[in-house]
C-alpha cells in the first residue's frame, strides 16, 4: 500500500475534530435567534477553530498517500456528526440517514478512485 | 405566516435549511477551486517560504477569493445548521465533491472516468435520500 499510516492516522484525527467543529457551530447557532450579534460566541469560536484546526491535519495528510484511501476518510467526519448529533442532540437515527450517508460515502470513494 | 419576520430571526423550514446547505456546496466548490488557482500561483509553495513572507498569501487574489468563500460558506451554514437537523444538514456538504468535479473538468481540463461518474450519481442518490428523510 502506497498510502503511509501517519497519512490515515492524520485524515482520521483531521475527520474526528472536523466533527466536533460543526456541533460548535450548532450550538453557537441557537442563540442566534435572539440577535445577529451572537454570532460572536464562544462556541462559534470554537466551532471555527475546531474547523481550521481540522484542515491543517487534511493538508497535512493528503501530502502523501492515495486519495483512493484518504478520500472516504475524510467522509468519515459525517458519520461522527451522525453520533453527536444523537448524543448531544437527540436527533433521531433513521433508516434513511444511514441509508444516504451510506451511499455518500461510497461516493466519495468512487471519485478519490477516480482521481488517481 | 407573517412576512414582516425577516429569514435571519424566524425559524427556516425544512426545506429552507436544506436549499440554504446547497447553497453553501456551491460557494464550497468555488472556494476550492478558486484555492487551487491560488496555490499554483505562489512560485515557492514550500511552508517555509510562506512563513518567511506571509504576505505572498494577502496578495494572491484567487487564493484570497478562496478564503473569503470559505466564510461566507461558514456564515450560511450556520443558518442552515440553526433550523436544521446536524446529521442532515453536514452530509449534504458531499455536494461538493460533485460541483469539484464537474468544475475541475471544465477549468482544469481534468477528465471524466467511470468511476467519477458513479461516485457523482451515487453522492446526489445519497443526498437525495437524506433529503427525503422525515422522522421527527
Amino acid at each position: 500500500m502506497k498510502t503511509p499510516l501517519s497519512s490515515i492516522l492524520l485524515v482520521v484525527f483531521g475527520s474526528f475534530i472536523g466533527s466536533f467543529g460543526a456541533v460548535f457551530l450548532k450550538i453557537g447557532s441557537t442563540k442566534l435567534r435572539q440577535g445577529l450579534h451572537n454570532i460572536l460566541s464562544l462556541p462559534m469560536a470554537a466551532g471555527v477553530g475546531m474547523y481550521l484546526f481540522s484542515t491543517v491535519f487534511f493538508i497535512a495528510g493528503l501530502r502523501n498517500g492515495e486519495l483512493s484511501v484518504l478520500y472516504p476518510l475524510v467522509s468519515l467526519g459525517y458519520i461522527w456528526t451522525l453520533l453527536w448529533s444523537n448524543l448531544f442532540f437527540k436527533e433521531p437515527l433513521t433508516r434513511y440517514k444511514f441509508l444516504g450517508l451510506f451511499l455518500i460515502l461510497v461516493g466519495v470513494s468512487f471519485i478519490g478512485m477516480g482521481n488517481r | 405566516m407573517s412576512t414582516s419576520v425577516s429569514p435571519l430571526h424566524r425559524t427556516l423550514t425544512r426545506g429552507e435549511s436544506i436549499a440554504l446547505v446547497v447553497g453553501c456546496t456551491f460557494i464550497g466548490a468555488a472556494a476550492q477551486i478558486l484555492m487551487k488557482i491560488g496555490a499554483g500561483k505562489i512560485p515557492n509553495v514550500s511552508g517555509a517560504a510562506i512563513l518567511a513572507n506571509p504576505l505572498v498569501i494577502l496578495t494572491d487574489l484567487p487564493l484570497m477569493g478562496g478564503l473569503s468563500c470559505y466564510g461566507v460558506f461558514t456564515l450560511l451554514l450556520i443558518f442552515a445548521l440553526r433550523d436544521g437537523e446536524l446529521s442532515v444538514i453536514y452530509p449534504v456538504i458531499a455536494l461538493t465533491y460533485v460541483w469539484v468535479t464537474f468544475l475541475s473538468i471544465v477549468i482544469f481540463h481534468e477528465t471524466m472516468n467511470p468511476l467519477k461518474a458513479c461516485g457523482v450519481i451515487v453522492i446526489v442518490l445519497g443526498v437525495a435520500i437524506l433529503g427525503r428523510n422525515r422522522a421527527r
